[in-house]
């Protein structure tokens, strides 16, 4: 590259490399300085666009983040437990434990219900996949898995198939076969591959697509048949532990939490990350959206439950008790959206209402940890997991 | 031998980065633990004991501890203090002096505070060859209270097929801890050696007891020090044959942001900043509105109890109403609303608004003509010269025992109402028709949607 030939109206030390030369007088950022032609076409070449360093866009970053939540403080006219003192003092909850599911030999990391409102998949730390029959007790299906610590189990919407993964850092769909006999663990197909361990699964609204979160601290859109990575989802900045869709009639986005404290919702289609949250104090363990699809809820290691609404784009309520102590590993809410079902590493299920932010009941019974609780699919029941190797039916 | 004096400050306080999970909670139970032994700041009372022919010293109630719990972290229930309690012990800060299993009970049962030295949040993972020279010394040492459980005496026998050949190295490393346990104090003596038992109930649970020291795989991988140089308990030299954990995987080296990183950051800032978003009281309105929409069955069946009842609740008045709306019935109803909201009103609005309702409801030829008997026609007509708040009290009543009689019981019968009462039934139903072999007892009973 050579040089081209310039009026020089000063002559002497660089500003940038401090050699004494002929000096080109240019204004980086509203400052007149004296680079010499090499530095000027140096700097040129580097891409930096008048001045624009690491600092000065973290700089803006700074200024714009602030600006972002004077402006949401704007909107923040009332709290919803305010709003909320209108609404009927919930009767006495009366919820016990209606069933004991043992049979895994290890914690139970993961379950899920089936939509015909009985069945449920289990997923365990000793390698197996179970599943069961709730009423009655009946182990259906047991599927050993050649990995340890299966961390995610799910059931597809037509009750045909469950997809699981976890430390082999795939996901994995298997067909359930009515024939008791048949070996299901052949019948495998891998369809997820991350870079690390695979901490949530769920299908679409068909069998046909499953969406995955992982340790590698990204999202993944698959097509179950080829196994071909539809879309990805990139911006957590460190292990993403859990996902939900949003309910079928708000459309194709859903929301993940992660071990960067931030719950990110995602648009399906272009992989764009919409919104994001970041209030809580640890690792988000569990997401979960309101039944009417405007808002979720998060728990996590910070011992609390948050709500956000996705139209305010803030939190609206932390659950949270002095004496509870222990993180919150999971949540779900109730059919209409007045409870929060959230299981801790206290070994307790608290249940939360919504509105009012005050604890409606705590339920006792686990042994460990509970690692996950869901609603079944009519409301009329509370499914969950624990380290205690079972798997309980509260109703 | 283990320090167990109290002031020793356990390592990796200073520890910038205190964010992993289990730091977090021990932090908090430390916190716990340390105000409840203040009794300055009003903890509990921590004294010597004596029993029959010795004395018992620094121990506390297990009642105690739950009173204080209970006022403290304001817990209403004296179940909860005693399970938060017990998971505190079963994470070893504190311990019944008689007892291997680590529990909290609200009674006289003693308990003993263990000391820093001892604390999980000094990430002990204490090696076998350190259960072995306890095990071992314990055996050395004649006193009744620290024979061996029957599991431990079976782990002593296991770790002995497992170490013989070492054996004599653990064995005079036990003999070397009992004599440098035997110069200390008696009392104190009697404190450490409950601590350290306490410290080895963590770390080798009895059989059937929870181990609290196992973690979340999930969250291993940002152990602060992955390769980290295992500690003994007792002094013991690493001989180099311990292996880094499997699950601690290198921890990987956090990416540097870079502008592009930033650049992002920016972009989506400026999304949000351009969102139109909805002020949270107009939000809370609609999560209120979307969870009322559908009361439950207890509710419905509530309504059917009595017209006061079906009246007491929004809900129940809106369904009322709208069954009577389809029997072109409605203005009973809606006088009597008319009248409770009317005895709500401010004093000067009272004269204008009786007028209203008069001719609303009462009047020749009144839009919403209602039924009254000729008694309490005239009896409200007279109250109207001086209009009060009360003035409609009478009409209202008669009004109210006509719908009782009338129109209340219809609704209980109609479509309205049943379709609400039996659409939660249905699933109930349904539910138990798949049950073959299970009783009625069995059902799952539906409490809440």
């Amino acid at each position: 590259m050579c040089d081209q030939t310039f009026m020089a109206a000063t002559f002497g030390p660089c500003d940038s490399c401090s050699k004494p030369s002929p000096l080109m007088n240019i204004y980086i950022k509203n400052e007149a300085t004296n680079y010499c032609s090499l530095c000027v076409e140096m700097m040129a070449c580097q891409g930096l666009q008048k001045g624009e360093t690491l600092e000065s866009l973290k700089r803006e970053s700074e200024t714009l983040k602030k600006k972002l939540e004077e402006e949401r403080n704007k909107l923040n006219d009332v709290e919803l437990h305010q709003v909320a003192e209108k609404v009927e003092v919930l009767s006495a909850l009366s919820i016990k434990t209606r069933r004991v599911l043992k049979g895994h030999g290890n914690k139970v990391l993961c379950m899920d219900w089936c939509k015909d409102k009985r069945r449920m998949v289990s997923s365990s730390q000793d390698g197996k996949v179970i599943v069961w029959d709730a009423f009655t007790l009946n182990k259906e299906h047991g599927v050993p898995l050649p990995c340890t610590w299966v961390l995610a189990c799910a059931y597809a919407p037509s009750g045909c198939a469950i997809a699981c993964g976890g430390l082999d850092n795939k996901c994995s769909v298997i067909p359930l076969s009515l024939d008791k006999n048949e070996n299901l663990a052949a019948k495998k197909k891998s369809v997820a591959m991350h870079t690390n361990y695979v901490s949530g699964c769920s299908f679409t609204n068909s069998d046909m697509q499953l969406l995955t979160s992982s340790g590698d601290g990204t999202c993944a859109l698959w097509d179950v048949e080829s196994g071909q990575l539809l879309q990805s989802f990139h911006g957590h900045t460190a292990d993403v532990l859990s996902l939900d869709l949003a309910p079928s009639e708000t459309g194709n986005t859903f929301v993940s939490g992660g071990c960067d404290m931030k719950a990110n919702v995602w648009d399906m289609r272009s992989g764009q990350n919409i919104q994001s949250f970041e209030s809580h104090e640890s690792d988000i363990n569990c997401v979960k959206y309101y039944p009417s699809g405007d808002a979720f809820a998060s728990a996590s290691d910070d011992a609390t439950c948050r709500f956000y609404d996705l139209r305010a784009d803030r939190e609206v309520a932390v659950y949270q008790k002095d004496s509870i102590i222990f993180g919150a590993s999971t949540c779900d809410f109730s059919l209409s959206g007045r409870l929060l079902f959230a299981g801790y590493n206290d070994y307790t299920i608290n249940v939360w209402d919504v509105l009012k932010g005050t604890r409606a009941t705590i339920l006792f019974g686990h042994e460990n940890r509970v690692s996950r609780v869901r609603v079944s699919p009519d409301g009329t029941a509370l499914g969950s997991a624990s380290w205690d190797s079972t798997l309980r039916v509260w109703a | 031998m283990a320090e167990g004096s109290k002031d020793q400050g356990g390592t990796g306080t200073a520890d910038p980065e205190e964010d992993s999970p289990n730091m977090i909670v021990y932090r908090k139970i430390e916190d716990i633990v340390t105000r409840i032994q203040d009794e300055k700041a009003g903890g509990v009372a921590i004294r010597t004991v004596k029993s029959f022919l010795s004395k018992i010293p620094s121990v506390v109630s297990g009642a105690d501890i739950v009173q204080w719990l209970m006022k403290n972290l304001s817990i209403e229930d004296p179940a909860e203090a005693i399970h938060l309690g017990s998971l505190i012990a079963a994470h070893g800060y504190i311990f019944p002096i008689s007892d291997h299993v680590l529990t909290l009970k609200d009674d006289g049962t003693l308990y003993r505070f263990q000391s820093p030295y001892f604390w999980p949040s000094n990430c002990w993972e204490p090696e076998n060859t350190d259960y072995a020279i306890y095990l071992c010394k314990r055996t050395m040492q004649n006193k009744a209270r620290l024979e061996l459980a029957d599991y431990e005496a079976e782990n002593l026998a296991r770790l002995q097929r497992a170490f013989a050949r070492k054996w004599e190295f653990i064995f005079m490393q036990a003999e070397a801890q009992v004599k440098i346990d035997r110069k200390k104090d008696k009392a104190e003596r009697k404190i450490l050696d409950s601590q350290e038992r306490a410290f080895w109930d963590v770390h080798r649970p009895v059989p059937g007891c929870v181990n609290t020291t196992e973690m979340d795989i999930r969250k291993c991988r940002r152990e602060k020090n992955p390769h980290r140089v295992k500690k003994s308990v007792y002094g013991v030299p690493d001989d180099g044959q311990s292996q880094p954990s499997p699950v601690h995987i290198g921890s990987q080296p956090t990416r540097k942001t870079t502008k592009e990183d930033v650049q992002k950051e920016i972009t989506f800032l400026n999304i949000q900043l351009d969102r139109h978003c909805m002020k949270v009281s107009k939000v809370a309105d609609s999560l209120m509105t979307y969870t009322d929409r559908e009361p439950t069955q207890q509710r419905v069946k509530k309504w059917g109890f009595s017209l006061d009842e079906a009246l007491k609740d929004p809900a129940g008045r809106d369904q009322f109403l709208k069954f009577l709306e389809s029997e072109f019935s409605s203005e009973n109803l809606r006088f009597w609303l008319a009248v409770q909201d009317f005895k709500r009103r401010p004093l000067h609005e009272v004269p204008s608004r009786a007028q209203e309702i008069w001719q609303e409801f009462l009047a020749e030829g009144a839009p919403s003509s209602i039924n009254l008997d000729s008694h309490s026609y005239e009896r409200t007509s007279q109250n109207l010269k001086d209009p009060g708040r009360y003035s409609y009290e009478d009409a209202q009543e008669h009004i109210f025992k006509l719908m009782k009689s009338d129109s209340y019981a219809r609704f209980l019968r109609s479509n309205i109402y049943q379709d609400l009462l039996l659409a939660r039934k249905k699933q109930t139903l349904s539910a138990s028709i798949g049950i073959k072999r299970v009783s009625s007892s069995q059902v799952l009973l539906i409490k809440y949607t």
